[in-house]
């Protein structure tokens, strides 16, 4: 048996980990993206307003923008502290949730609970909000908009969680039909699918990018933010797996521990 | 000696543990929010958590200005 404390402390020093090394891999993939992005919001001139914490140096930007709050290579920097910070936050609240959820998930195994729990959060928190409302690189969304993107996007988060939740319920549910695996897989997804596609459906379309914006370095950027999540998540569900696996000692550990 | 079963490693969930629980998540989502959605207008700290942490925000598929 574990207390809460330990739990949450594993999943607070795993989110950590986790983050710092989304940071990288976002650092790498991510940022000439965004370095590209500006670029080009540059190039567009003074339109938009919000660009002037983007300038990368003051000698290009117009007499009359301000100097930027934090420079681009502070920003960077600031990627790390960003990634670590919501590694730490989302460690600590999937070790609540596994603390709370591991004894109605149905396995014997603590691993495979921290992986099956990782999986649907991944889903759930990830996948259905990026494939509803796709991430933007700086330069592109209309900063009028912000309050109904960042309503709509946690909607969908909430949704994904709710999906996931289906979709369990309706596979425990199918699986007094029959034993095999393809019911509850089948009925399960049918309820998460279900879900998502009713919710996409009612939520409002945001489509912000301009036509300009070159379509290839769009994608890239969004995949380099999916491969992001992706890494934080993986590795929240296999670290969290590997700190939280009862080690059961062997025969000849406990003769040495005896001796 | 058969193989020690493997017991669940968690505590049950008692009213205690609740509400240590929802306390903890309050708590995380909060950092959560400083590092995701803090824009500045409702917040204190100003744009600087905002830009500081802009291209994280980006890359952590957060809506941004």
């Amino acid at each position: 048996m574990r207390t809460f404390g330990n739990l949450v402390v594993r999943g607070l020093l795993v989110g950590l980990f986790a983050g710092l090394l989304a940071g990288a891999f976002a650092y790498v993939t991510g940022e000439p993206h965004i370095d590209a992005a500006i670029a080009i919001e540059e190039a567009g001139g003074a339109a938009h307003t919000h660009g002037d914490s983007h300038d990368t140096s003051t000698e290009a930007a117009p007499a009359d923008e301000e100097e930027p709050l934090v420079s681009r290579s502070g920003q960077r920097a600031g990627l790390f502290l960003a990634t670590a910070l919501y590694g730490v936050a989302l460690g600590g609240i999937f070790a609540v949730g596994f603390t709370l959820l591991r004894r109605r998930l149905r396995t014997t195994n603590d691993s495979y609970a921290a992986l099956g729990l990782a999986a649907a959060g991944f889903v759930g928190i990830v996948l259905v909000p990026f494939l509803k409302y796709p991430p933007n690189p700086p330069a592109v969304g209309d900063p009028e908009t912000i309050t109904k993107r960042t309503v709509s996007y946690l909607l969908t988060l909430v949704i994904g969680l709710l999906a996931i939740w289906a979709g369990v319920a309706a596979s425990r549910w199918a699986a007094r039909f029959g034993e095999a695996p393809w019911i509850r897989l089948g009925v399960g997804g049918a309820a998460l699918l279900a879900t998502v596609v009713a919710a996409y459906l009612v939520l409002p379309a945001i489509n912000e990018v301009p036509g300009s914006f070159p379509a290839t370095l769009l994608w890239q950027f969004r995949f380099a933010s999916l491969g992001t999540q992706a890494v934080l998540w993986t590795l929240i569900g296999f670290g969290y797996a590997a700190l939280v696996d009862r080690r059961v000692p062997s025969k000849s550990e406990s003769e040495v521990v005896a001796a | 000696m058969p193989a020690p079963a493997r017991s669940v490693a968690v505590p049950a969930v008692s009213p205690r543990l609740l509400a240590t629980a929802l306390l903890t998540v309050g708590l995380l989502l909060t950092l959560a929010y400083l590092v995701a959605f803090d824009q500045g207008a409702v917040s204190r700290s100003g744009m600087f958590l905002h830009e500081l942490m802009h291209d994280g925000r980006h890359l952590l598929g957060v809506p941004c200005h």
